[in-house]
């Protein structure tokens, strides 16, 4: 029973989201949504339910096959993104490149600076 | 009397959702053992391999991706749940996702940003059309929102969508080699960074290779980077005048 327990909350949140988004045509996909409202609903309860623990880290130890079915949609571009294959492929390693360094050293930077920051307030 | 019997059995194997269904698994399995044999290396990526794999399969045995699509949604249909879930790793690290939480929005700011403009600023200098470039603006969200913004400024939505999981599969084989480069190690920051450049993607290969920290944040940053996405790139295209 946990199991389906915990598959109907990932589910009922998922709903909401989706209902939310809709409701008020927001930009923003149901399920990123269910995750806000999910994480809210966590902190007002302040635990994990293991119900809800089983399902979900049982879901997102296999994230990465949930992929494969939209990806194989790729084969339905495959004229254009051949036509143009010079020029996307550079496009997406550079600037995928740029960005990872970019984010990375940002966060780096600001992380220290800001535990200085912290530091010093604890001080005074 | 052979052949025939032997068609009508295609026919209801091809028509039913256990083939691609059964055919996702196996070829994920094979993608997985095959990713481990070679020391499991990022250039050959589980699931694209996988989606490698699959796409040889259909097109040898004459399956459209309609019909493919048919069986492989009930897989593709746990993606919204497991979304969902991302909120339980992100909630055991609550304490830390707080104390962090201006660096990271600095962070996000700072990488959608680079994310755009470097994508927009490639594709223009190598000529792209306009509706391959309106595609590409998108690519570093993860899909259903991409997919949303692309038909926005003009772009194809299914074509972006694919441009995403490419910039994800890019972003798992390039994200080490950078990481070493800048002497990261904070499994936190690497995590973030992954969830940014290459959304769900990363956030997978975080939890699969990193440890539930670097994945918690990196769907942290898978969400607020889709969030701010949309709000932003309809600025930026416009800004520059392409929109």
């Amino acid at each position: 029973m946990p199991l389906v327990m915990g598959m109907s909350m990932l589910l009922a949140c998922q709903m909401l989201g989706e209902l939310v988004a809709r409701g008020l045509s927001l930009p923003v996909p149901g399920p990123v949504l269910g995750m806000v409202i999910l994480l809210v609903g966590l902190l007002v309860r302040g635990g994990v339910p293991d119900s809800l623990r089983l399902a979900g880290e049982g879901l997102l130890r296999y994230l990465t096959l949930l992929f494969v079915p939209a990806g194989v949609g790729l084969m339905v571009h495959g004229a254009l993104i051949g036509e143009e294959l010079l020029a996307i492929v550079p496009t997406l390693v550079g600037s995928t490149a740029l960005t990872l360094a970019v984010t990375a050293w940002v966060l780096a930077r600001m992380q220290r600076r800001f535990g200085v920051e912290r530091h010093e307030r604890g001080d005074q | 009397m052979k052949v025939p019997a032997l068609d009508t059995l295609w026919v209801y194997l091809s028509g039913s959702p256990l083939l691609s269904l059964l055919a996702t698994l196996v070829a994920f399995a094979l993608a997985v053992r095959i990713n481990r044999l070679v020391g499991g290396t990022p250039w050959l990526h589980p699931v694209t391999l996988a989606i490698a794999i699959l796409i040889g399969f259909l097109l040898l045995v004459d399956m459209d991706y309609p019909s493919y699509f048919e069986g492989a949604q009930f897989i593709h249909f746990l993606l919204g749940p497991a979304t969902v879930a991302l909120a339980i790793p992100l909630y055991d690290h609550r304490e830390r996702v707080r104390r962090l939480l201006w660096p990271l929005v600095v962070a996000c700011v700072a990488g959608i940003f680079t994310a755009v403009t470097s994508t927009l600023g490639i594709a223009i200098l190598l000529g792209v059309s306009q509706e391959t470039l309106m595609s590409l603006a998108p690519r570093s969200v993860t899909s259903p929102i991409a997919m949303g913004i692309a038909e926005q400024i003009g772009g194809i939505p299914s074509l972006a969508a694919g441009l995403v999981l490419l910039t994800g599969s890019i972003g798992c084989a390039l994200g080490p080699g950078i990481f070493r480069l800048l002497g990261i190690r904070d499994p936190a920051v690497q995590g973030f960074t992954m969830g940014l450049a290459a959304h769900g993607f990363g956030t997978a290969h975080c939890f699969a290779r990193l440890g539930a920290v670097a994945g918690a944040f990196s769907g942290l940053s898978m969400g607020l980077t889709g969030l701010l996405t949309a709000f932003l790139l309809p600025l930026i295209t416009g800004l520059l005048g392409l929109g």
